[in-house]
């Protein structure tokens, strides 16, 4: 019934030299992690009273950790792995190499660009936490290296422009591979979103803090930040659902339904950028008619994540049928479980679902001002990213580095042990989390030493340390299973991506097309980015930066 | 199949208009206001912000005053790392507005059990009407991490 794969089907091997680029992306990306994991196991104890961060060595404070926590895990790990792993689905979807020195470029403007930060952040010259809300202010050693990770995004972006280039000389008239549409997608639309974090640290932050101009204006500053820190969750995302659609329909035996559903799905990305305003609704200096136009479009995107749950549901479905389940959900435990990969993601895309349940709350404005700013907010996104994303990066890694290292995955059942604990761990450190939040537990906030306590908040606290313990001890099974598969998993021969096939082909002829078009939707976005964003960003000329900061907090 | 699909995506379609509707109902009927533009303060290069403040109204007095009877306005600095005034004394039923802004960094205000939250941003004014059913002490917390002692920026808001 399925015809065509989405990828580029004649068994394309990538040169060594590349693969190792993105081994190395993958291993950094990981490297990162650890130290990450380590400042959050302190974090969530130090919710339930107990102190462990300020023993550890180098940090100082609980705001220092946390600044590591944030800019490791969720800008530096996340950048790591997709530029590794989107890199490796584009070369493999077209069936062709990658521009080598645009591919060494990003890799090495990451090592540096995280490095410089993390420089400025063990050295606490930088407690301002991922946000870096000015008029706080950090040594310039950690913006520059901040612009540096994003500007290795760039390159990568740009090898896929050259490749896509390439392959449509080579192949008039034929539909781009779902698999590399996917991957360019996902960095196309970052290109755009990307630029709202760039202007504000490479035109505002970084000189000023190196003394070139005279202050800041926080709240343009703030806009900028929230323009780019509202799409870069689908930064953290896309990569995922590249996996989603793409690979784990495959695994599981399973076809992907419709070529055109998924490319709507991420095309709907691109255009859906300018709603960063939402993480402003109770900021001054914002009109409500702004700030309701923005909670209207932010719904906007449930959609194309209801139909990537269509569409994934529908391939584990056939899956699980194919594979002898019966009934309404009886094909849902005939999946393969028994396979780590697989049961990572799976695990991933419940808790994912979870979050985006506790998202619409988020969303809906007059709910948004009871929980703005609580510990209801790190729940929520620990489901979003700290498992959907996470636990799909250690599903992804269990085929992944076996494919990489030509070795068998060291212990099936030990990791499948790992992803199980990983996905309780987060439940409960979540599900207190949202529940302090709910009873006005902040976040972003030392509890240990902090001068306020309810007793609304002991049991959430409680959970938060337990549920946090949980994930820590599942990470470090993750990277003790990474390591033992690098050192002493059985070696294998070279073997493929478990790319999937659709039940219905993409056509080339009709509308359909022209969603390859790139350029078009790129062209509707960057409208309607002006449309939103122009006026108020307008509003702030001539611009006045003479707010002073306040250096390393 | 493919009708299977549209079904699908019609339902959901559907759903997020409801949503939608829920929002703007909750707005309007129930009246509720979130903080938009409430005024600037302007600072020039050299001067200090802290001192500004202390000239320009309402900033000039802060603290609880009642402007109608039953309505209030309350009006408060933030600053590293304490609230002034730290204490809000207001009758059960009072209909008061918070008048905020910050003198540095970037605070938050938020009254924990309340929907009073908002951020703080220096040269910002922050508005937001809220009314006191409840007798109680109220936890009146900065929840935006404002540098080294943040977790003691904290007041109470009295109602009794
Ligand atoms: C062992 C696993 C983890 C634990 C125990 C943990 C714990 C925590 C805790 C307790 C907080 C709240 C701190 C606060 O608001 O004061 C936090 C914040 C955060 N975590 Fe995690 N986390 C873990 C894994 C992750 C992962 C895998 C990611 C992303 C890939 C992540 C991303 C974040 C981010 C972005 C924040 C917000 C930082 C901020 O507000 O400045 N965490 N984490
Ligand atoms: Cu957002
Ligand atoms: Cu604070």
């Amino acid at each position: 019934m399925s015809t065509a794969v989405v990828s580029e089907p004649s068994g394309f091997a990538l040169p060594q030299g590349q693969l190792n680029v993105i081994r190395w992306n993958i291993y950094f990306g990981f490297a990162v992690l650890a130290i990450g994991v380590i400042m959050g196991l302190g974090q969530a104890l130090n919710y339930a009273q107990v102190d462990i961060i300020r023993h550890y060595p180098v940090v100082k404070s609980y705001y220092q950790g946390l600044t590591i926590h944030g800019v490791f895990n969720a800008l530096v790990l996340t950048t790591a792995f997709a530029n590794g792993f989107i890199a490796l689905t584009t070369a493999r979807g077209f069936g062709r190499k990658l521009n080598d020195a645009l591919l060494q470029a990003a890799l090495w403007t990451l090592l540096i660009g995280s490095l410089l930060a993390a420089y400025a952040m063990f050295a606490d010259k930088a407690s301002v936490l991922y946000t870096f809300y000015p008029p706080l202010e950090a040594h310039w050693t950690f913006y520059l290296g901040l612009a540096l990770v994003v500007v290795s995004t760039w390159f990568i972006s740009a090898a896929q422009l050259v490749a896509l280039r390439g392959w449509r000389r080579d192949h008039p008239g034929e539909r781009v591979p779902l698999l590399a549409f996917m991957s360019i997608a996902t960095y196309v639309m970052w290109d755009i979103a990307s630029v709202g974090l760039a202007v504000e640290v490479v035109v505002f932050l970084l000189p000023w803090s190196l003394g070139l101009l005279p202050g800041v204006d926080p709240m343009l500053d703030r806009t900028l930040f929230w323009f780019t820190g509202h799409p870069i969750v689908y930064f953290w995302l896309l990569p995922i659902y590249v996996s989603w659609y793409g690979l784990i329909p495959k695994q599981a035996g399973g076809v992907l339904f419709s070529d055109t559903l998924t490319r709507v799905a991420f095309i709907l990305f691109i255009l859906l950028i300018p709603v960063g305003f939402h993480h402003q609704f109770v900021d001054p200096g914002i009109s409500q008619g702004l700030k309701f136009t923005v909670a209207a479009m932010t719904f906007a995107i449930f959609f194309p994540s209801l139909m990537t749950a269509f569409s994934v549901m529908y391939a584990l479905e056939i899956g699980g049928r194919r594979r002898g389940g019966k009934g309404l959900i009886g094909w849902f435990f005939r999946i393969p479980w028994s396979d780590p990969s697989v049961a990572a993601q799976v695990l991933a895309m419940i808790a994912f679902l979870l979050g985006g349940i506790s998202g619409l709350m988020n969303g809906s404005y007059t709910m948004n001002m009871e929980i703005h700013n609580t510990a209801f907010v790190s729940g929520h996104f620990h489901l979003m990213i700290g498992c959907g994303v996470a636990l799909s990066y250690m599903g992804i890694a269990y085929w992944l580095i076996p494919y990489l290292e030509r070795r068998e995955l060291w212990s099936s059942r030990l990791a499948l042990f790992q992803a199980f604990l990983y996905f309780v761990g987060v439940m409960i450190f979540s599900h207190g989390l949202m529940a302090g939040g709910i009873a006005g537990m902040p976040r972003r906030t030392d509890m240990l030493q902090a001068s306020y306590d309810l007793p609304a908040w002991k049991i959430p606290e409680i959970m938060t340390g337990v549920g946090g313990s949980l994930m820590f001890v599942s990470a470090m099974l993750f990277f003790f299973i990474v390591v033992m598969t690098i050192v002493a998993g059985k070696k294998t021969s070279q073997r493929d991506l478990p790319f999937t096939a659709t039940v219905q082909a993409p056509p080339t002829i009709g509308w359909q097309p022209r969603l390859d078009r790139l350029n078009y939707w790129v062209l509707a976005s960057v409208v309607l980015v002006i449309a939103v964003y122009g006026p108020v960003i307008l509003g702030h000329f001539p611009l006045r930066l003479t707010t002073a900061g306040l250096l390393y907090p | 199949m493919e009708r299977y699909e549209k079904a699908f995506l019609s339902a959901c379609a559907a759903v997020l208009v409801i949503f939608l509707c829920a929002l703007g109902y909750s707005s309007v009927a129930m009246n509720v206001h979130l903080p938009s533009h409430s005024g600037m303060i302007y600072c020039n290069a050299g001067q200090k912000l802290r001192k500004v403040l202390l000239k320009t109204p309402p900033f000039d007095h802060t603290g609880v005053k009642e402007i109608a009877p039953g309505k209030y306005q309350a009006v408060v600095i933030a600053k590293t790392w304490a609230f002034t005034p730290n204490e809000i004394d207001l009758p059960v039923g009072a209909e008061v507005k918070f008048i905020a802004t910050s003198a540095d960094v970037t605070h938050g205000f938020f009254i924990v059990g309340t929907r009073v939250n908002m951020m703080l941003l220096p040269g910002q004014i922050s508005e937001l009407d809220y009314r006191f059913t409840k007798p109680g002490e109220y936890l009146m917390i900065c929840h935006e991490y404002c540098g080294e002692l943040h977790h003691t920026m904290a007041g109470k808001v009295v109602v009794k």
